[in-house]
């Protein structure tokens, strides 16, 4: 029975591949979600590129995603999908990089193609740690956090990743955590959909390497439920005092800009005016 | 219908913890991972609504709609 039927998203599985994350780790449901917002789109698989860079979210699209994947050098997915993108701008562009990567050894090229407004969507899988490495102090663990390397709390501040695309111009920005599935994939859909720098930013457990410094080990249900009590949506910010608000997760869509000027569009303008068009 | 492939479990518990009436327990048998899978206790308490799909990480557990009638 169970050989004829299959899972609804099977069709965009490659053939003969699986999830080797840990159990209960937040990637496979980052990648349900992008996969439930492709469909519901109805977009042509084939015409969606895939980039990951190096740590734990580059093995969700790399080799599971049956289109077109680029695993690239660590910190530089936006770079390659920069490139894709400019080359032929017909295509879907989606990013998908840790807070790691993203954030600390790839910042730079983060912020810049935000500023650029270039259009590609950056799906973050913000797990708050160094997992692949076994827990490492991140720029997004939460100050007085304990890690591996921070066993008596983290001392430095963190980065608010979403507020660094928005400050950047990002034109479509979204923080939910894997709790918030559901309108997570909501948030993919109008990313990919729209023109534009678009960044999402999901809060992921780590349930090995994070789990066990903050007593969860192994209990995805429990950083799940905490992500849940944490998180506060945009729109019911302003009843919180400032001192109440410090370790609430922000979720929401925090920018959702009309479309603005855009990278390609640009940039084929100027082909186009300076005559080197095809 | 709700459907386990039960070798892709890896046992993190989510769809247990997270369905809303409580129709999912681990089993007894373990699976080729080393891990007890999940298992329905009363299929006709079900109420659709996905959590147990959308929750899972390995792509494990889903339904199809349209309650038990489609039982085949």
């Amino acid at each position: 029975m169970l050989k004829d039927i299959e899972h609804p998203l099977q069709k965009y599985i490659r053939p003969g591949t699986n999830y080797t994350t840990c159990p209960g780790c937040g990637n496979g449901i980052l990648a349900q979600s992008t996969l439930r917002a492709i469909k519901n789109l109805e977009l042509d698989f084939d015409n969606i590129v895939f980039v990951s860079g190096i740590g734990c979210a580059g093995w969700i699209p790399s080799p599971s995603f049956n289109t077109d994947v680029l695993h690239v050098t660590h910190g530089r997915a936006i770079a390659y999908a920069t490139g894709v993108k400019l080359t032929n701008p017909k295509l879907k562009v989606v990013v998908f990089s840790g807070d790691g990567d993203l954030s600390a050894i790839g910042g730079n090229h983060f912020i810049h193609a935000a500023r650029r407004n270039i259009d590609l969507t950056v799906i973050c899988v913000n797990n708050r740690i160094y997992g692949m490495t076994s827990g490492q102090a991140a720029p997004t663990t939460p100050k007085n956090s304990k890690t591996t390397t921070t066993p008596y709390g983290n001392m430095e501040n963190t980065f608010d990743l979403s507020d660094l695309a928005k400050s950047a111009g990002a034109t479509f920005v979204a923080r939910w955590t894997t709790y918030h599935a559901r309108q997570l994939t909501k948030s993919i859909a109008k990313a990919i959909d729209k023109k534009g720098f678009s960044f999402i930013e999901a809060i992921s457990q780590c349930p090995v390497h994070y789990g066990k410094v903050i007593g969860m080990r192994n209990d995805a249900p429990s950083m799940m439920k905490e992500f849940k009590s944490k998180s506060i949506h945009i729109n019911k910010i302003d009843s919180l005092s400032n001192e109440s608000s410090d370790d609430k997760i922000i979720v929401g869509e925090l920018v959702n800009e009309n479309e603005k000027a855009e990278l390609t569009d640009l940039m084929q303008s100027l082909r186009t005016e300076v005559g080197t068009d095809g | 219908m709700i459907y386990i492939k039960k070798d892709m479990c890896k046992g993190c518990g989510l769809c247990i913890e997270f369905c809303p009436v409580n129709i999912l327990k681990f089993s007894e048998d373990l699976n080729e991972k080393g891990v007890y899978p999940p298992e329905v206790t009363d299929i006709n308490k079900c109420i659709e609504c996905e959590n147990c799909m959308i929750y899972c990480p390995d792509f494990a557990i889903f339904l199809e709609k349209g309650g038990v009638k489609n039982e085949k």
